[in-house]
């Protein structure tokens, strides 16, 4: 064993309670910052899988990211091109060949699609009137993308498969306008298309807006409606791999022409949000690990001030001042290191406990465990920052030490 | 007889607001095996001139020679260096690592020079408590000793690296007559049994009359050097 190390392990078992004490704010302080990091890491993590799950992976919609430019323009970029007078063509609104780009589409691994057609329609029942969004799907292909079969509280879109004339309409609209299974509405499309439909589903997402104003019906149906046949104008795409929504987005886009939309782009606003909370997060629980080090800087800083006979005659003896500096940052790092294992095992404890716990949220009747989270880093991330401020306030008292001069001492001795 | 330690011309000045010298122009020779005394009044720069002979201090101007080597060049390691590996200090406070046992104590040194193995090294500090005579005590505690045992400890672990020179400041300042004489006789004998030279500051006329030479420090300022009879 060299002799730095006997001489920090000496001075820290003499000193048992003061290096107890030490010990314990980096104890405490890995393991909170390991139940804060893994719940709030955690809850990010479940905050994210409900957006990914809940919202879809890639919307293609019927829009063009950039209004259409003049070939002109595009050929002389630099070049004086004016021209004036242009008259758009006016052509039916919705994904142009939408069949053979859903048949692409379809084709790529990982992947599950479905065409809707969404418009506006009114709907009336007994006098009362209720703007809807109208809906056209697939029953087949949305299962396939979106939760709303978890959501049916009545019927079920296989009902509304096997009825063309059938509808599928929130809880909140039943509610107003008290609507039961196999109830008539009137639908109203803004061409003047109107037609009597049945209800065969209900669903409640709870959303209020969504579980009134949004309103399924057969894709054909919608069609003829909203009098845009064989037109789709919206592919929600859902993705074995959410996380490669983005990269297949871009290549949609670039392919199909039409404005391809990732969740991760439609939610860059939330997700920024959440980078900023885990810095708070970091910040906040990285401040325990410094308020710790002080303990530690306390140890030393007595413990040098205590030996400096001892310092004195091992320099007097021929250490270099490297040597007796070397001794105390070991004393840091010893404090570190242990301070860090204890605390990865506190802290793990911690997260169990914590995800023992369960909160029932008012209104909901499903019990939920606190997300925690289990990954690598933060383990790592704790005990490097836990090493790093136990060896940075070791650092002061270890290079005054390095500076005491024997003379001064042996002066002051005799 | 060749000197061993040489000073030529040293001066030590504290700077300061009163600058104050410590140690005026102060030219000497050690042989050998000498037995020196450097003694004088309070605050005549006798633990000065000891600290400057044992490379502790770096003069103002003048140099020191040790083994015919010039060290006013070199930096605060290479100083340590030859402190480890050619000098052994004896201070009236003993200075023994209090959580060290005696045994841990003598070791430090050899360990820190590393030309000795673990088992050697620890034969080696038997040996040198035992020729002290405190080789009973060596799984003790200093603050289980008395005086006069942790100063034969103290210079048990002076030894051990075999120097050419110890240097004693004080040694017997602390201690009753009996291990006063005692010490005095185990210095002693490190001249005239192993060979060693012993540079030692005192107050004590017995210490000094059983040295070889005794040096007359007033003011900083040499002034007799005078052979033993």
């Amino acid at each position: 064993m060299s002799i730095a190390l006997d001489v920090a392990l000496t001075h820290l078992t003499s000193r048992k309670r003061q290096t107890f004490v030490s010990l314990t704010g980096v104890v405490l302080g890995v393991a909170f910052f390991l139940a804060v990091s893994s719940l709030m890491r955690g809850s990010e993590k479940d905050f994210i899988k409900r957006l990914v799950d809940n919202s879809p992976h890639i919307t293609v919609s019927d829009e063009y990211r950039t209004a259409a430019v003049q070939p002109a323009e595009l050929r002389w970029p630099d070049g004086a091109v004016a021209i004036a007078h242009v008259k758009p063509q006016n052509e039916t609104r919705g994904i142009r060949g939408y069949r053979d780009k859903l048949a692409y589409i379809e084709t790529l691994p990982g992947v599950r699609v479905a065409p809707f057609l969404v418009g506006s329609a009114l709907l009336t029942f007994a006098g009362r009137l209720q703007a809807v969004t109208l809906t056209g799907v697939v029953p087949a292909q949305m299962k396939g993308v979106t939760t709303i079969e978890e959501k049916m509280v009545e019927g079920s879109l296989d009902a509304l498969a096997a009825n063309p004339n059938g509808v599928i309409v929130g809880r909140a609209l039943a509610d107003r306008f008290g609507l039961r299974l196999g109830s008539t509405l009137s639908v109203v499309a803004p061409s003047g298309g109107n037609r009597q439909m049945k209800v065969v589903g209900i669903f409640r997402t709870g959303n209020a807006n969504y579980d009134l104003e949004q309103t399924y019906a057969l894709l054909k149906r919608a069609q003829s409606l909203l009098d845009r046949p064989n037109r789709a104008n919206r592919f929600i795409i859902q993705l074995d791999d959410p996380y490669g929504a983005r990269d297949l987005a871009l290549a949609l886009e670039a392919r199909l022409g039409y404005k391809a939309v990732s969740w991760v782009e439609a939610s860059e606003d939330v997700l920024s949000v959440l980078l900023i909370r885990n810095i708070i997060m970091y910040s906040v629980v990285s401040a325990i690990l410094v308020v710790a080090s002080f303990g530690i800087y306390n140890t030393i800083s007595t413990i040098v001030m205590e030996k400096t006979r001892d310092i004195a005659i091992l320099k007097s003896m021929g250490f270099h001042a490297r040597d007796v500096r070397n001794i105390f940052l070991i004393e840091g790092l010893i404090v570190g290191l242990l301070g860090s294992l204890l605390g990865l095992g506190l802290g793990v404890g911690l997260m169990r406990a914590l995800a023992a716990v369960t909160v029932k949220p008012p209104g909901v009747t499903e019990i939920v465990h606190l997300p925690i989270w289990w990954g690598p880093e933060q383990y790592a991330m704790a005990a490097a920052f836990a090493l790093g401020s136990c060896l940075a306030a070791a650092y002061l008292p270890a290079r005054k030490a390095g500076r005491v001069h024997p003379v001064d001492i042996l002066r002051g001795a005799t | 007889m060749s000197a061993v330690l040489k000073a030529e011309h040293v001066l030590r000045r504290l700077g300061g607001e009163v600058p104050v010298t410590l140690v005026d122009d102060v030219s000497l020779e050690i042989g050998r095996g000498e037995f020196v005394c450097i003694m004088g009044p309070s605050g005549s720069g006798k633990s000065s001139l000891l600290y400057l002979l044992g490379l502790l201090d770096v003069p103002s101007a003048g140099r020191i020679l040790l083994d015919g080597e010039d060290t006013s060049s070199y930096g605060e390691d290479e100083l340590a260096n030859r402190r480890l590996a050619k000098l052994g200090f004896v201070f009236q406070f003993h200075f023994l690592l209090a959580e060290f046992t005696v045994l841990e104590n003598v070791l430090l040194p050899m360990r820190r020079l590393g030309r000795l193995d673990e088992a050697a090294a620890t034969t080696r500090a038997r040996e040198l408590l035992e020729r002290l005579g405190v080789a009973d005590q060596a799984a003790k505690r200093p603050s289980q000793l008395s005086g006069g045992q942790r100063q034969r400890i103290a210079i048990a672990r002076a030894l051990a690296n075999d120097p050419l020179v110890v240097l004693a400041d004080e040694p017997t300042g602390n201690l009753d007559s009996a291990a006063a004489a005692n010490v005095r006789e185990i210095l002693h004998g490190l001249t005239h049994e192993l060979g060693k030279t012993v540079v030692a500051v005192t107050h004590d006329p017995a210490f000094a009359a059983a040295a070889d030479r005794r040096i007359g420090l007033v003011d900083g300022r040499l002034r007799t050097s005078e052979a033993a009879a």
